[in-house]
């Protein structure tokens, strides 16, 4: 199955309507994959039980809108009996005993889960070249990165492998890959998703989210993830929308702040002209747009880059190769096996961030980088809070650069931190975000990106849908698949 | 700026060993990165209070009762050594003294 011109709805409507069993669509999205995986390398592992699977929902019949229907999932999200590696090969041989709650409540909807996708290790990089399992090619142009961490979603959805796909986002990792393959992404509101069972990178930041072609798509996927869980405190209780069916084009009357920092000038100008058409567009349906300042944002990268990097080496001391994963050989002792087992298990991406956490949080350090990242966090969430007060979204860029290409940027890290600047407020400020697709520069995909106010995630489809009933992206078919036929 | 001896305490406390040349690396890499970090210097924070967490921080509360999870098999599944239901490491007491 080619899902480049699927929708949830168009697939729902073949598998109740019987002209396709689940199985049988399951066998073809294995089929398709095989073909394209040759060039896209979306995946890490593929999920053998999933016609299986597809053949239980179909025993049990077709009932909700993703029942018997195929979605990815990234590999930092454990999956009971399927290898989950995060992209590291220090969990290279991993098998969870347990799914993550998100997991568990697509498959009681009867979602088939095809496989998982490829990644930064651990969610840390911004174009998936720190996997530990290889590269992962951009659909529009195979020589180039298909973004970060999310890479792997974000391509097997834009190649058509698949309707949608799971992501993860801690500083961009959904919207940032969603932009660069020409698809729509969304991270929700910090606590409208459970963490359960959520490979931690920075617990204060990370949220699951939902990545697709079609936007309608997402909002299915997204009222099925949501909601609290027992399992995360974290997690709200506040009640889940029906995403899909509250669905609302109208953009009459709706306040839009544009924040002039955005209009970042290391942008390239072609993002900025095509985000600039996309806001013109909004103007016409009826919204209103100010310009507004953040000042705090040119510290964004900063503060983002030390909490995160705090928290991650926090929650990373339990690799340790004593209870599960990779473990060194020939040690004299248990401190040896600790060190040799991380030293060896850890990329290099991954050790840069646990020795800028570790040292942001050692004594001497901890007031003037960890603390004061902390503080200067805060004023990022008055800033925006402020502005929301007066709006219902923001938008800008979602990112300053188009994809580029494999290895230009991965031995500068400075330069792969500076391609987040866009993505991270909304995580340090747990605000719903998401890039929708706004057109082409230099024959690459451009994204907008949509901010609202805590558990609004609507206002950002509702905007998302709009603008995608307007320019119709999703009728583009990726530059490096048009090679291929 | 971060010296040599800086980055290898870091690698200690991080239970992580440095080749030669990955030292030298982090030293120009991290301190660029510690560069940037220290432009945080300049931002006015008196009496701002830190954001540690997110999220509804309200608790909730669960009904107090037992829930099974995984069983002791379960959790052995991913454990790469082990004897008699316990888990196998190396020596805990270094023995250098005997020897």
């Amino acid at each position: 199955m080619n899902y480049l011109n699927e929708t949830i709805d168009s697939l729902h409507k073949k598998l109740a309507d019987k002209e396709i069993t689940s199985k049988e669509l399951t066998d073809q999205t294995l089929n398709d994959m095989k073909a394209k995986e040759k060039d896209i390398s979306a995946f890490i592992t593929v999920n053998d039980d999933a016609v299986k699977d597809a053949e239980k929902v179909d025993q049990a019949g077709i009932k909700g809108p993703l029942s018997g229907i195929p979605i990815a999932i990234k590999d930092n999200i454990v999956s009971n009996g399927i290898k989950t590696t995060a992209a590291s090969k220090i969990l290279y041989n991993f098998m969870p005993v347990y799914s993550a709650t998100v997991l568990e409540k697509l498959e009681a909807a009867g979602a088939i889960n095809i496989g998982k996708t490829n990644m930064d290790e651990f969610a840390m990089g911004s174009s998936t070249e720190t996997s530990f399992f290889g590269d992962t090619h951009n659909p529009w142009d195979f020589d180039k990165v298909p973004g970060g961490s999310s890479g792997g979603s974000a391509a097997a959805v834009a190649s058509g492998e698949v309707v949608a796909a799971l992501g993860t986002d801690t500083g961009g990792s959904i919207r940032q890959p969603a932009a660069f393959n020409g698809i729509f992404g969304i991270k929700p509101t910090y606590g409208r998703v459970s963490r359960w069972g959520v490979i931690a990178f920075a617990s204060s930041l990370d949220q699951v989210g939902v990545m697709s072609k079609r936007v309608e798509d997402s909002a299915t996927v997204l009222s099925t993830i949501s909601g609290h869980d027992e399992h995360d405190s974290t997690s709200s209780e506040k009640e889940v929308p029906d995403y899909r069916a509250n669905l609302n084009k109208d953009m009459t009357g709706v306040r839009i702040a544009v924040p002039k920092e955005f209009w970042h000038e290391g942008t390239n100008p072609e993002i900025i002209k095509q985000v600039n058409v996309a806001i013109d567009k909004y103007k016409e349906m009826g919204a209103t747009v100010d310009e507004v300042s953040l000042p705090a944002l040119k510290h964004a990268v900063e503060v983002y880059y030390v909490l995160a990097s705090s928290e991650a080496s926090s929650n990373l001391q339990r690799y340790d190769g004593v209870r599960y994963g990779f473990r060194a050989k020939d040690v004299k002792n248990i401190k040896d096996l600790f060190v040799n087992s991380r030293s060896e298990g850890f990329g290099d991406e991954i050790k840069r961030r646990i020795m800028l956490g570790t040292f942001a949080l050692s004594a001497g350090a901890y007031d003037a980088y960890f603390k004061k990242a902390a503080q200067v966090r805060t004023l990022f969430i008055e800033e925006m809070g402020k502005v929301l007060e007066d709006h219902d979204l923001i938008m800008g860029p979602s990112t300053t650069t188009t994809a580029f290409k494999i290895g230009d940027k991965i031995d500068d890290p400075l330069a792969m931190y500076m391609n987040d600047i866009l993505t991270i407020p909304a995580n340090l400020a747990g605000l719903p975000a998401a890039s929708v697709p706004a057109g082409l520069a230099d024959g690459m995909p451009v994204g907008l990106q949509i901010i609202a106010k805590p558990f609004n995630e609507q206002a950002i489809f509702n905007a998302a849908y709009a603008l995608q009933e307007e320019n119709k992206f999703y009728e583009q078919i990726p530059t490096a698949l048009k090679g291929e036929d | 700026m971060i010296s040599k001896d800086e980055i290898l305490h870091v690698a200690e406390l991080a239970n992580l060993k440095l080749k030669n040349d990955e030292v030298d690396n982090f030293v120009s890499q991290l301190g660029k990165i510690v560069d940037m970090e220290s432009n945080l210097a300049s931002v006015n924070t008196d009496g701002v209070e830190p954001t540690y967490n997110m999220g509804d921080t309200s608790t909730t509360f669960r009904e107090d009762k037992g829930i099974r999870t995984q069983t002791r098999e379960q959790m052995f599944e991913n454990v790469p050594e082990s004897e008699d239901n316990l888990i196998k490491v190396p020596t805990i007491v270094d023995k250098e003294d005997d020897e």
